[in-house]
């Protein structure tokens, strides 16, 4: 049996979920473009799906665009607006050091196409303050992305002051909320930002699904260019099943949330607890302010991330890790880094990750099985006692 | 990524893991800042490695190539434990994922650096090639 502590990489279909799509996939299986009866039927669906999608965020259906999931939402929010605004180059956009990588690599990418990228440091607390923010706004600033909930230490941004900034200085307004949905309150217009990413898989709805919010009125010049589908912003034959399960995930998200989230927010604080009592040279990566319910970010000294990962995975749990060596890239992370963690601290991460199946009795055993698994990793250490206990008397 | 069978068994089930106390060389590579530190301690018996042990700090890869480099040279004479190159370790562990090739390095430059310590300790000229982890320039992730 296997407790699954990484629904922060992905959940579960919820069985409801996959109960409203298959007819979808099976008799209702039309183009929501055909004019027959067979389309028509597949597109009062994608509307309704529509509808409630918009309804659950402050929005309007015509400002949800449907995309294949959040990183084409990310690339649509950015590459699709400045097409338009700054066709020529020259805008300043700003960002967060900490961001997604498909905001992150985007701005990025954007620096070398004759735009110019500030990438504002979050503070040590996990938070990108508004203030610095403001202190890297310029009269040339057209676009500012700040993600909304970190997904790797779930820190909850002020994105309203953030947002108020931005109009102020005349730039466009986006944030990631991929993390954010369905754990926390997550409407457009008391957020008054202009554009918003949406995924379906961090919410019990399926893979290859996703969202922009995209305020009426805001330019965009279409990503994915062909039939027109999506009011000319997005072409392709759209993912009918796939909106109808992200929106049967997402009201069952919001109808629970009031609930869940409270439960999710005591269950992450006593992973917390009981780590950072059982094993000396622990702590919370981030402790303070408005945190997603759902993860604990956990900073293990004197292990490497991947180690413990594998180790649990032997024992039955799934965990996620901040480390550079179960990564592709072997960099460390640079959510940690960006907030001012060591390396060589950065190197033993974990990343808890809660949801709706994670029972309190899950907890204990994930703690149960991470302490000897520790243990074991630092008496194989040629420099644990030298880093770590050399105050020890 | 995907480790190999015999990976996940040396690294689950690590073999000669420790300190010996009274070791004839020592070794000590790797930096704490990119996660990975190694030391090997050996005892030497007519220019045979008689015992070898290690501790790792590190990914599963880094100690499963260690696991195994010990396993590899435990009986070698000096000249063949230090001439053991990364591709062997790699090869004796089925294979590596490429980003994890770095690994195999700190365990044969481990190895190499228990052997140079012996032999200075004895007054003897060193036998390896160079210890490429103990290159301040040295850069894991270019391998």
């Amino acid at each position: 049996m296997t407790h699954y502590f990484d629904y922060a990489a992905t959940t579960p279909l919820d069985p409801r979920v996959f109960e409203a799509m298959t007819p979808y996939m099976t008799e209702h299986f039309g183009n929501p473009n055909s004019l027959h009866a067979i389309g028509r039927d597949a597109f009062r669906a994608l509307e309704t799906a529509r509808e409630s999608i918009a309804a659950a965020i402050g929005a309007q259906p015509e400002e949800i665009v449907f995309t294949s999931g959040g990183t084409e939402a990310d690339n649509a929010a950015l590459l699709s607006t400045l097409w338009r605004i700054a066709p020529e180059g020259g805008a300043h956009i700003i960002t967060s050091a900490y961001e997604h990588p498909a905001v992150l690599e985007v701005v990025e990418w954007l620096g070398k196409q004759g735009h110019e990228g500030t990438f504002v440091a979050p503070c040590k607390d996990g938070f990108v303050h508004a203030e610095d923010v403001a202190a890297a706004m310029r009269p040339d600033t057209r676009l500012v992305s700040i993600i909304m909930a970190n997904n790797e230490i779930g820190t909850v941004n002020d994105i309203a002051a953030i947002a108020a900034l931005a109009r102020e200085g005349g730039a466009l307004m986006h944030t990631d909320a991929v993390q954010a949905l369905g754990k926390i309150a997550v409407n457009v217009d008391e957020l008054g930002v202009d554009m918003l990413s949406l995924s379906a898989h961090k919410i019990y709805g399926p893979r290859g699904i996703g969202a922009l919010y995209l305020r009426r009125g805001t330019r965009f010049d279409p990503l994915i260019k062909g039939g027109g589908q999506e009011s000319r912003k997005r072409s392709g034959t759209q993912n009918v099943a796939g909106a109808v399960g992200f929106a049967q995930a997402l009201e069952l998200v919001e109808a629970e949330r009031s609930k869940e989230s409270p439960r999710l927010a005591a269950l992450r604080d006593r992973i917390v607890e009981q780590v950072t009592t059982r094993l000396e040279n622990t702590r919370a990566t981030v402790c303070e302010g408005v945190r997603l319910p759902n993860i604990a970010p956990l900073l293990i000294y004197g292990v490497e991330g991947e180690a413990m990962l594998l180790q649990l995975d032997n024992a039955g749990f799934s965990v996620s890790t901040g480390s550079a060596c179960s990564s592709g890239s072997l960099a460390a992370s640079h959510v940690l880094l960006a907030i001012g963690v060591p390396q060589e601290i950065a190197h033993g991460s974990l990343r808890i990750s809660l949801g709706r199946w994670t029972t309190e009795k899950d907890c204990d055993a994930l703690v149960d099985a991470l302490v000897p698994v520790v243990e074991r990793l630092r008496a194989m250490s040629p420099v644990y006692e030298k880093m770590f206990c050399a105050t020890d008397e | 990524m995907l480790y190999s069978d015999t990976v996940m068994d040396h690294f689950n089930n690590p073999r000669n893991v420790g300190v010996i106390t009274d070791a004839d060389g020592v070794g000590e590579v790797g930096n704490p800042t990119c996660g990975d530190m190694m030391k090997i301690t050996i005892t030497v018996e007519d220019d045979r490695i008689a015992d070898i042990k290690f501790q790792t700090l590190g990914c599963g890869a880094a100690i499963a190539t260690s696991s195994i480099v010990t396993e590899m040279a435990k009986g070698m004479t000096l000249q063949e434990a230090a001439a053991i190159t990364k591709q062997e370790v790699a090869d004796a562990l089925g294979g590596l994922p490429s980003p994890k090739m770095h690994c195999s390095v700190l365990a044969t430059d481990g190895l190499k650096a228990a052997v140079e310590d012996y032999l200075a300790k004895q007054g003897r000229e060193p036998i390896s090639s160079k210890i490429e982890s103990a290159d301040p320039n040295f850069d894991p992730h270019a391998h």
